[in-house]
């Protein structure tokens, strides 16, 4: 989780952006997705490590938004351009096609209003970038109907009264809501729950057995 | 600004000082001074024009080969080109040797740092207390009602002089960062990074109502003499230091006034019961007063305040504050650091996210960090940790596209 509140900027004394940082590899996976050069607007950017990625390996222009103020200031004394704002409330004011990709990685499900957001990050973007927990996957179903409670596992690690994650949704939602706003999935990679792609696209078994997915999106 | 004379155990006097008129700056030299606007006058927002006028500045560090590392630091209402090193009229250090010298966020070893007294400042730069051509008297009045866009223009000239095509970055707090925000606005080639901290796109009716009553109490004293005090051998000293006490506690927060002085007593076990300085707070204000008049000419101050309150970018582009970082017909290519301070109720935070969002709204490179204090408007001239280090990062950040050399690691 790149999630605002659990950032420790404790974790993070290296200084980064002089070398080629490690980076997770759900985030990797959405760096490979971005066209070298292109403008790039991280939502919910957390430390900046995808950010730093895509600038130093890349050569994109980056920017970030973060919730997080430790986040925002451990990213602009990395020399990244992240303002400190809230997605739900701050993507109205960006002009349509002002980027070539906006990234929305494992945020949408703390969105006030994600039908909203997405519709603002195709809107922004010329494609989206959407990675997600999914709900769907066999351990949280299993969790639920054996032990009959809210399932708590390491990706999803809160407690019910604790989560940010308030819009929770699995694979098959996710689609269904692209298809009613009319937002095109263009590609989707599915990973298992040690970040390891378990293949493309949505159908068959993808919405049981991905712990998340990478969804590339761009308007209808 | 308060910067280093915040400290309560710098003031003492109860008894206010004798002040030394002497010393003012009118018979000091700031060098080095250069005459602009010399074949062509500059024009003015006010219609009219100056031509052949002093701008007084202070350079820092050395001017690379190509010309690409100069940061022009725009001063805020009080301040002066003395940034760092002795001040002549006041005797002690510049204004910002916190964050600016060698191995300090804007790191003097690396950059070429300018600054200039503003238009209608009292420091060397033409002003209310200069001599007018036309006259050999003393503008007083007589000189022309200058804005924000005026002082920008006039250090435009003077960056243009010292062969300068494009500024690394413009910095500039509170008044400065108006300055900041007008540079990258009217100027957007000429200007790679803008910094306005501690910044607003305009002034409030808050903002006007204080600037008002700051230039209400110099006009009422009678030593003002209807702005003709210089020619008549006085000046309205009174009426300047409860200008300067009133805006200075817009400039503190109501914790740290609280924190510093609380309900304390100046050296007395109880209270007079009479109207002296029983109250730290008191002396303290007083103390400010006085300092300030000794540096700060009357005039001066209601020019500049003037300016400030005339501010209103937005309303040069239309009313609509994000056309002010378009460049033909696109996002300005300038890159903003725009950074506010968490107790600052005179520019508060919230007039800094509308610059925030006016620059997205553009879709222009920015960021934004809102630093944690309770020392006010102040801070940005104070030892603010989480600035420098936001300072450094976005100069360093900036530094690499702009093809200059990195920080070196191990300093600061």
């Amino acid at each position: 989780m790149r999630f605002g509140p659990e950032y420790d900027p404790a974790e993070h004394e290296d200084d980064r952006p002089t070398a080629e940082p490690a980076i997770r590899t759900d985030l990797k996976l959405i760096a490979d997705m971005i066209v070298p050069g292109s403008r790039v607007l991280d939502v919910g950017c957390g430390d900046g490590a995808l950010l730093a990625h895509l600038v130093h390996t890349k050569g994109v222009d980056g920017r970030g938004i973060e919730l997080s103020m430790d986040g925002v200031k451990f990213c602009v004394n990395h020399g990244l351009s992240v303002i400190q704002g809230d997605a739900d409330t701050d993507l109205k004011d960006y002009p349509s096609d002002a980027f070539d990709y906006v990234i929305l990685s494992q945020t949408l499900q703390a969105m006030r209003a994600p039908r909203e957001v997405l519709l603002d990050l195709v809107r922004i973007g010329k494609h989206a970038v959407v990675s997600l927990p999914n709900f769907g996957h066999w351990r949280i179903r299993a969790w639920l109907l054996f032990m009959g409670q809210m399932p708590v596992t390491q990706r999803l690690g809160h407690q019910w009264w604790n989560t940010p994650n308030i819009h929770l949704c699995t694979i098959t939602d996710f689609v269904d809501l692209c298809r009613e706003v009319g937002v095109v999935i263009e590609d989707t990679v599915i990973l298992d729950r040690f970040d390891r792609v378990r293949g493309h696209g949505f159908g068959g078994f993808a919405n049981f057995i991905a712990e998340q997915a990478v969804f590339l999106l761009r308007r209808g | 600004m308060c910067s280093s004379e915040c400290d309560p155990a710098k003031f003492m006097p109860t008894e206010q000082p004798a002040l030394d008129t002497a010393t003012v700056g009118a018979d000091l030299e700031h060098e080095p001074r250069l005459m602009l606007a010399t074949s062509r006058p500059m024009p003015l927002d006010c219609g009219e024009q100056l031509r052949s006028f002093p701008v007084a500045y202070r350079t820092f560090g050395s001017l690379n080969a190509d010309k690409s590392n100069a940061i022009l630091i725009c001063h805020a209402l009080t301040g002066d080109q003395y940034v760092i090193g002795r001040n002549p009229v006041t005797g002690k250090p510049g204004w910002w040797e916190i964050a600016v010298g060698p191995g300090r966020p804007i790191d003097t070893d690396r950059f070429f740092v300018i600054c200039a007294n503003a238009l209608g400042g009292c420091m060397g730069t033409a002003g209310p207390r200069e001599i007018d051509p036309a006259t050999g008297e003393p503008y007083g009045l007589n000189f022309p009602v200058i804005t924000i866009a005026d002082m920008v223009r006039a250090q435009k000239l003077l960056v243009d002089h010292l062969g300068i095509s494009q500024l690394f970055a413009v910095i500039g707090g509170s008044m400065g960062g108006m300055q900041v925000l007008q540079w990258a606005s009217d100027y957007p080639d000429s200007v790679f990074a803008a910094l306005p901290l501690a910044a607003a796109p305009r002034h409030s009716a808050q903002n006007i109502a204080f600037g008002e009553v700051g230039r209400q109490a110099i006009m009422a004293d009678p030593d003002w003499c209807g702005g003709n005090y210089v020619r008549q051998g006085k000046r309205p000293e009174r009426g300047l230091a409860v200008a300067r006490m009133a805006a200075h506690i817009t400039y503190l927060s109501e914790t740290a006034l609280q924190r510093k002085f609380g309900r304390n007593l100046q050296d007395r076990a109880g209270f007079t019961y009479g109207f002296g300085a029983d109250f730290q707070v008191e002396s303290y204000l007083r103390y400010q007063g006085n300092a300030f008049v000794e540096r700060f000419d009357a005039n001066s101050y209601l020019y500049i305040t003037r300016a400030m309150d005339y501010f209103d970018l937005a309303r040069e582009h239309g009313g609509v504050l994000s056309r002010a970082f378009l460049h033909n017909g696109r996002a300005t290519p300038v890159r903003f650091c725009v950074i506010s301070f968490s107790s600052d109720w005179l520019f508060p935070t919230a007039v800094s996210r509308e610059i925030v969002h006016s620059l997205n709204a553009v879709a222009a490179n920015v960021s934004f960090v809102e630093v944690t204090t309770d020392k006010g408007h102040d801070a940005f001239l104070l030892d603010e940790p989480e600035l420098h280090q936001v300072l450094s990062g976005f100069l360093d950040g900036c530094a690499t596209h702009r093809g200059l050399p990195r920080r070196r690691r191990g300093l600061r």
